[in-house]
């Protein structure tokens, strides 16, 4: 069996495979689903229902979408430069912390003026974490898939000692979570009355940038270009290992963000259990959105309904939500081969 | 030289396309036992293509390969073996990790046996290499083994799996002359005892020198097959061109200014590729400077320092008439100096990226193409219209992508890209390889033209013919060392090559004060 | 009891050892996968899904070798799905590897809560006993730590051995390295590189999960989640840190789980107690991270490492 590029792929040829795929991870998941003794369809409703089939239900896939939204522009933005950011996660906590430790009292501002602040360092506090594998990745050459992994453990850890210790919330009644965040330090409302936070205002608004970044600006064609081709870029004169750490820092910047989000519009006070794998899920996010900048509010409000609606449909159809997760899986594993069979056609020996 | 009449192998109306190219197009012929036979052709004319064809990596849309009379199942490189046809590719298939011995026993013993039998096929390996006159040590890491070596452990390869059909594709691409020599001894060996051989090339003095037989491909077609003997240089060149080559005019140069200058250059071993040392080059202005040598004698490391990619250790690279301070691939194109790079897929070009991308790769940050970080698409892409219009890159539209575009185009992309910013030095690194007659002859005037308008040219090359025919001087690079500096029509071939095989250097330094 | 005390007990060397196996196994699945040229980021997902196949297999009735085997076999089906994405499709290993590992282990969740719904607390089972070599295990110190494990540490250490045998002395070895160098190089000899690369992946991720099984039916013996905690990624820091042989591969894992223990102990020794316990946690994967700086400089990293070979291409 061999792979021969095709020049020009048919409409049919770009459309067929990814329907097929997700055609693929709905049978699997019906199955599955009838394993644990419930009814596909009512099960797909459930979820569907659960995502958008109500104010409250939409809202509550928004607010979910929100962080996906910030990781899994962290992850495309790193993965295109082939940069293997895994680390979301501690870097969505590090903005978490960085806001949680400015916020609850330190700066009395208005809101006017903390909130931009707590933004800023959040974003810095994310950069300055992935810029150590970056560093570690151009001076020494040591792989960042695994050290960004590993820093996912180490943060958490970290995390939770100063939760139970210097950030412990005086009034929490010994639980490790911080102090709340000053009302000032809170994200406002976008719509008055509905749940549903600037938080979700500014992923959108990141996305647009990042996308006029790539494909407007200088740093965006260097980015893609290391991506691609390292060699050729190092050749033509792009400061490859400068782009990395830009790259690194934009990345790391991104997912802190989501911390900031989470803590300042959402839960107003950090827990360990503030991200159920957000940094994770913007792996799947980043790859179901071809790592395009725009498609990922799309990926990200499609896995966020995925969420909430299995989190709604297994309390009702006694399905555990973990299904949600394996669909994910599927849906990814078989959306990179489904790409691949657009671009190329498999030839018998 | 013992032939006899029993057929070896025999090629059957083999057509191979590729999509709408047709790579080779009912090609026909055979050999028998005991016999070289020559297949010539220039690049693109199909001769690879066929030998994969033969050897199983590739599968014919129509047409038989037989050996000995059986017929070969088609795309099966393992049966082909077993038939007893081995095959040298033009880039060596070896593990640089392993060893001689290891590389040379790999596939060898069915994968379920549990012993290597590592004696035995060590003693093996040395009675061969004995008999054929191939000097290898079974137990050296490849990686560390020069270019001539890494043949010799290919050809042994072969021999040690019993071949009876040997294929060479363009041997003596990266052979001194001395090594070429050798190489045909060993040939003349292995057919003495029964061995048929397909040579493939495109060097008419080479074929002539060690082929029984001839048979000359031209765009896919064999155009026909002779006997060496009954035929000359002259009728195969016309056969494999189609017209009476016609070498670009080239008029005698007045040496101009220096433009840029290398003294006493060191730079450090990189791996298996020699530094530079004490390296002193000067190149003038209207002047085409020829780097001869076989590939792996530091024309990388000479390269990386003109085109900016590295800093010399110590010694002084001056540029326009000043020692360089800060030196990088910008500094380079920014002092006018234009670079081909050696390998186009992978170093010239980004594959995925479009034409207009491609086109500003060097230059997208200056104020060309882009302002306060922000890309200036509409000039980017007229630029890139103008290149391809100006230099023939034969293409779609500025919005393809460059993987779409053939070898010759794509050279001509960059080279375009290059002499379009007016360059005043250009590094010309292996600038034809892989392109067919039309692209060469295009890269070979433009370079002339530079030249001419008073352009300093250092025209690196493994090929030895390309470099004496355009170089008003020669260098010869050997293991980072500079040979003194030959003009034009002084020296012969067997002259030069001696200094790349190292000999010329080591006479110096007996001869020295 | 002070930290220098520590070094001097034969049961810190014998926890050592215990805690080593699981990390021995899954390095040495990652090593047969990466000298085949091929990164499998799978690993941790699979060393959970071994850890539920082999103890639900034993908690459904079978004896423990044929739990070693089920769970084996699971990983091998998760090395199947792995290598038939990344080897003849070429898809990317990263990618591959990290759907991998959320497939594994969300199926292997789900499985969990389907076949044990009501559960608070995780049901035990009869996990290996040591087994105490006849002679060995009754010399002074030296017998207690090394020579009174399960039988399934043995069959670690065995492995290493097999391995390294088959994969430096055997034609099938030669043809693996050779793959992870130069996979032109094994077309050129008439061998199908698609075939080696995935038999490697399919072996290695069995290792992995037999790895996975060591911790629900012999470390401990029961399945809970988050029981794997990180360990896949370390193994593939091991590999890199034994430079992708087998006996140096066991050496890291053993130091590693030297530096495991310890940090147990240390956190009851009077120094430790003062200490968050937090630190002692995040000791393995710091180690982890210093060991992969140490080694980068020495790069002995299999050539074509995630290199797709695609035949006949252009």
């Amino acid at each position: 069996m061999r792979l021969e590029p095709i020049d020009k792929p048919s409409l049919a040829r770009s459309l067929l495979p990814p329907v097929i795929a997700l055609g693929a991870t709905v049978a699997i998941a019906s199955f599955l689903a009838m394993l644990a003794g419930a009814n596909p369809f009512s099960v797909f409703g459930l979820i569907l229902n659960g995502a958008f089939g109500s104010k409250f239900a939409i809202l509550e896939t928004l607010n979910r979408a929100t962080p996906l939204i910030f990781t899994g522009l962290a992850v495309a933005v790193a993965f295109r430069a082939k940069f293997w950011n895994i680390g979301a996660e501690a870097q969505l906590y590090a903005g978490a912390l960085l806001t949680v430790l400015l916020g609850t009292g330190l700066l009395p501002w208005p809101s006017i003026a903390i909130l931009p602040t707590l933004a800023l360092f959040s974003i810095l506090a994310g950069a300055i974490l992935l810029l150590v594998p970056a560093l570690l990745k151009t001076r020494f050459g040591v792989d960042e898939v695994v050290t960004t992994l590993l820093f996912n453990f180490i943060f958490l850890l970290f995390v939770s000692m100063l939760l139970e210790g210097p950030l412990k919330d005086p009034m929490g009644m010994g639980w490790p979570k911080s102090a709340r965040l000053l009302p000032e330090a809170r994200l406002p409302r976008l719509v008055d009355g509905l749940r549903l936070h600037w938080g979700f205002g500014l992923a959108i608004f990141s996305a647009i940038s990042v996308w006029v970044v790539q494909s407007r600006m200088t740093l965006g064609y260097e980015m893609r270009a290391v991506g691609l081709n390292r060699q050729a870029a190092a050749f033509a004169g792009i400061p490859v290992n400068l782009v990395l750490v830009k790259t690194a820092l934009l990345s790391g910047g991104l997912a802190a963000l989501a911390g900031f989000s989470e803590v300042a519009g959402l839960k107003g006070s950090l827990t360990l259990d503030l991200s159920p794998g957000f940094g994770y899920t913007g792996i799947i996010v980043a790859m179901l959105a071809l790592l395009h900048p725009l498609g990922v509010i799309f990926a990200a409000l499609f896995v966020a309904g995925i969420f909430v609606g299995a989190d709604s449909m297994s309390r009702a159809a006694d399905v555990p939500t973990y299904l949600a997760d394996i669909m994910l899986a599927t849906a990814l594993l078989l959306m990179v081969l489904a790409i691949m069979l657009t671009r190329f056609r498999i030839v018998r020996n | 030289m013992s032939k006899s009449s029993v057929e070896a192998l025999c090629l059957n109306a083999i057509t191979k396309c590729f999509g709408e190219l047709t790579a080779n197009d009912a090609v026909s012929f055979s050999i028998n036992k005991g016999e070289v036979l020559a297949l010539l052709g220039e690049n693109g004319a199909g001769k690879t293509t066929l030998m994969n064809v033969l050897f199983g990596q590739y599968t014919a849309d129509s047409g038989t390969v037989s050996v000995f009379g059986q017929t070969l199942p088609p795309g099966n490189s393992r049966a082909a073996l077993d038939a007893g046809v081995g095959m040298v590719h033009q880039h060596f298939t070896l593990a640089d990790n392993l060893t001689v011995q290891e590389n040379i026993t790999l596939g060898t013993r069915p994968l379920s046996s549990l012993r290597l039998n590592y004696s035995k096929a060590r003693s093996r390996i040395l009675a061969l290499s004995k008999e054929f006159h191939l000097v290898v040590s079974p137990d050296s890491r490849v990686g560390s083994l020069s270019v001539g070596e890494r043949q010799r452990v290919e050809i042994l390869k072969a021999l040690y799996r019993d071949v009876k059909i040997l294929i060479l594709d363009e041997p003596t691409a990266v052979l001194t002359p001395q090594e070429t020599n050798d190489l045909f001894a060993t040939l003349r060996l292995a057919t003495s005892s029964g061995l048929s051989i397909i040579f493939i090339s495109h060097k008419l003095h080479e074929v002539m020198a060690i082929a029984d037989r001839v048979c000359v491909l031209r765009h896919g077609k064999k155009i026909g097959e002779e006997w060496i003997k009954n035929t000359d240089k002259h009728s195969l060149a016309k056969m494999m061109m189609g017209t009476e080559a016609k070498s670009p005019q080239i008029l005698p140069s007045e040496p101009g200014t220096v433009l840029l200058e290398l003294k006493n250059i060191v730079t450090p071993n990189v791996g298996s590729v020699p530094g530079l040392k004490s390296v002193q080059l000067a190149l003038r202005s209207g002047q085409i400077i020829g780097l001869a040598g076989v590939s792996g004698n530091g024309q990388a490391s000479l390269a990386d320092v003109v085109g900016g990619l590295s800093k010399p250790v110590t010694g002084e690279l001056w540029v326009n008439g000043a020692a360089v301070e800060n030196w990088s691939p910008r500094d380079a194109v920014d002092s006018g100096i234009a670079r081909i790079p050696e390998d186009r897929h992978t170093t010239g070009s980004i594959s995925d990226f479009d034409i207009t991308e491609n086109s500003i790769l060097e230059r997208y940050n200056t104020e060309l193409f882009s302002q306060n970080g922000w890309l200036d698409w509409q000039s980017s892409r007229a630029f890139a219209n103008r290149v391809i219009e100006k230099y023939d890159v034969r293409c779609p539209g500025v919005d393809t992508p460059i993987r779409l575009l053939s070898g010759g185009n794509m050279q001509k992309l960059i080279l375009g890209r290059a002499l379009e910013c007016n360059p005043t030095i250009i590094l010309a690194n292996q600038p034809v390889r892989g392109l067919d007659v039309g692209a060469v002859n295009y890269v070979h005037s433009q370079l002339l033209s530079a030249r001419d308008r008073g352009a300093a040219i250092l025209l690196i090359s493994e090929d030895l013919d390309e470099v004496m025919s355009l170089s008003d001087v020669i260098y010869v690079i050997s293991n980072g060392r500079l040979s003194p500096k030959f003009n034009r029509g002084k020296m012969t071939p067997a002259q030069l090559g001696v200094w790349m095989g190292g000999q010329g250097f080591d006479e110096e330094i007996t001869h020295a004060p | 009891m002070e930290v220098l005390e520590i070094f001097f007990t034969a049961s810190f060397w014998a926890a050592v050892i215990r805690i080593s196996t699981p990390l021995i196994f899954a390095t040495l699945g990652e090593l047969i996968c990466e000298r085949a040229g091929v990164l499998n980021l799978g690993i941790e997902g699979i060393m959970v899904a071994g850890a539920f196949a082999g103890w639900m297999a034993v908690y459904s009735g079978t004896g423990l070798w044929v739990g070693v085997c089920v769970a084996m076999f699971v990983g091998m089906l998760f090395g199947f799905l792995h290598s038939i994405l990344t080897v003849p499709f070429g898809l990317s290993q990263h990618v591959v590897g990290l759907g991998v590992t959320l497939l594994a282990t969300s199926s292997t969740y789900y499985a969990y809560r389907l076949a044990l719904p009501e559960v608070t607390s995780p049901p035990k089972i009869d996990a290996f006993q040591p087994y105490d070599i006849p002679i060995l295990s009754e010399i002074p110190f030296i017998g207690p730590a090394l020579f009174s494990q399960t039988p399934f540490t043995y069959l670690a250490f065995g492995l290493v051995l097999v391995t390294s045998v088959v994969l430096y002395r055997t034609p099938l070895g030669l043809a693996v390295r050779a793959a992870g160098e130069n996979p032109a190089a094994v077309a050129a000899q008439g061998l199908s590189v698609t075939k080696i690369r995935m038999g490697a992946v399919i072996i290695g991720s069995g290792f992995m999960a037999m790895g996975g099984a060591f911790l629900t039916m012999s470390a401990f013996d029961s399945f809970f989640f988050e029981m794997v905690n990180g360990r896949g990624w370390i193994c593939i820091a091991l590999v890199v840190f034994g430079s992708w042989r087998p006996g140096k591969a066991l050496l890291g894992a053993v130091l590693f789980a030297a530096f495991d223990a310890l940090q147990i102990r240390v956190q009851q020794t009077s120094f430790g107690s003062q200490m968050p316990y937090q630190v002692f946690l995040m000791m393995p994967y710091l180690l982890s991270i210093l060991a992969l700086i140490v080694m980068s400089r020495r790069a002995e990293v299999p050539a074509a490492l995630m290199v797709p070979f695609n035949k006949g291409e252009r």
